[in-house]
C-alpha cells in the first residue's frame, strides 16, 4: 500500500491525541461519545463500500465492519442507558467526524480498484488510529468498569479488523 | 421398499461396532475459540456456543464443515473423517483452532 496515503490517514487523525492531551483525560461521557462515533463512522464507510465496490473480498470485509461495529454500538447504547450517562460531544469525536466526512467525499470520486484500494488503506489507518487511542487513552481513562470492559472487547475485535484490513491491503499494492 | 430393506440390512452389521456418538462443546468468548475437546471420534458432534456479541463461524480449512454462528447461537457439525481439522472464523481470520478426530 502507499506509504503516502497511510501517512495522510495518520495525519488526518492526528488531532485525536492533542485533543485529549490538553486536560487530565476524557471523561466517561466523552469516552462513550468517542467510541460510539468511531464505530458509527466505520459503519458509514462500510455502507459506502457496499454501494460502490464489486470486489467480493472488499464487500465481505465491509459487511463484517458494518455488522461488528453495529453490535458493539448496540451494547454501548444499552450500557449508557442503564448507567444514565449521556454521551458528550468533544473535540476528538468532532475531529473524527470531520476527517471521515472528508474521506467519504474523496472516496466518492473513485471507482473500481482505485476505490477498493483507497477504502482498504483508509480502514487500515483508521483502525490503527482508533486502536491506539483505545489502548493509550480511552481504556486507561475509563472510570466505569463496565465501560472499560466494553472498550476492551471493542479493542480485541478492532485489532482483528485491523489485521483483516492489512491483509486485504496486500492485495492492492 | 424391498430395495430399502436390503439397503438397511447391508448397513446394519456396521452399527454395533460404533460407539454411541457424543457431543463435544467449544465455547467462543472474547474473540477466541475455547479449549478444543479431547476424545472426539468419527461420528461425534461438535457444538460451538457463541457467547460473543459478534457473528462468527467455524469454518474448516479442508471444508469438512462450515457452521454459521450468530451472536448467542449454538451450531453443530458431525465429524465425519479422522484426522486433525484446522478451522477458523471466516469473519475474523485470527480466530483459529483445531480439532483432533480419531477413527
Amino acid at each position: 500500500m502507499s506509504k503516502a496515503l497511510l501517512l495522510a490517514g495518520v495525519l488526518i487523525f492526528a488531532p485525536l491525541a492533542p485533543a485529549m492531551a490538553q486536560n487530565a483525560g476524557p471523561s466517561d461521557p466523552q469516552i462513550a461519545h468517542i467510541a460510539y462515533t468511531a464505530g458509527q463512522l466505520d459503519i458509514e464507510a462500510a455502507k459506502q463500500a457496499l454501494q460502490k465496490s464489486t470486489n467480493p473480498e472488499v464487500r465481505a470485509f465491509a459487511e463484517t465492519m458494518e455488522r461488528d461495529h453495529a453490535a458493539v454500538n448496540e451494547q454501548a447504547i444499552a450500557l449508557v442507558t442503564r448507567l444514565h450517562v449521556t454521551p458528550e460531544a468533544n473535540p476528538t469525536s468532532t475531529s473524527l467526524t470531520d476527517a471521515a466526512a472528508a474521506t467519504r467525499q474523496r472516496l466518492a470520486g473513485l471507482s473500481g480498484a482505485a476505490f477498493d484500494k483507497a477504502y482498504v488503506d483508509n480502514e487500515v489507518a483508521y483502525h490503527r488510529t482508533v486502536n491506539e487511542a483505545l489502548r493509550k487513552t480511552l481504556i486507561p481513562d475509563a472510570d466505569n468498569a463496565e465501560l472499560k470492559s466494553l472498550l476492551q472487547t471493542g479493542l480485541e475485535l478492532f485489532q482483528q479488523h485491523q489485521a483483516h484490513a492489512e491483509h486485504l491491503a496486500h492485495d492492492f499494492p | 421398499m424391498l430395495l430399502m430393506t436390503a439397503g438397511a440390512l447391508a448397513v446394519a452389521p456396521a452399527l454395533p461396532a460404533v460407539a454411541a456418538p457424543r457431543t463435544h462443546t467449544v465455547v467462543i468468548d472474547k474473540m477466541k475459540f475455547g479449549p478444543s475437546p479431547e476424545g472426539v471420534r468419527v461420528g461425534d458432534k461438535v457444538a460451538w456456543v457463541n457467547r460473543d456479541l459478534f457473528r462468527h463461524s467455524a469454518t474448516a480449512r479442508n471444508r469438512a464443515f462450515d457452521v454459521d454462528l450468530p451472536p448467542g447461537a449454538t451450531g453443530t457439525a458431525v465429524m465425519r473423517t479422522a484426522g486433525t481439522v484446522a478451522y477458523a472464523c471466516r469473519f475474523h481470520a485470527a480466530m483459529t483452532a483445531e480439532i483432533v478426530v480419531s477413527g
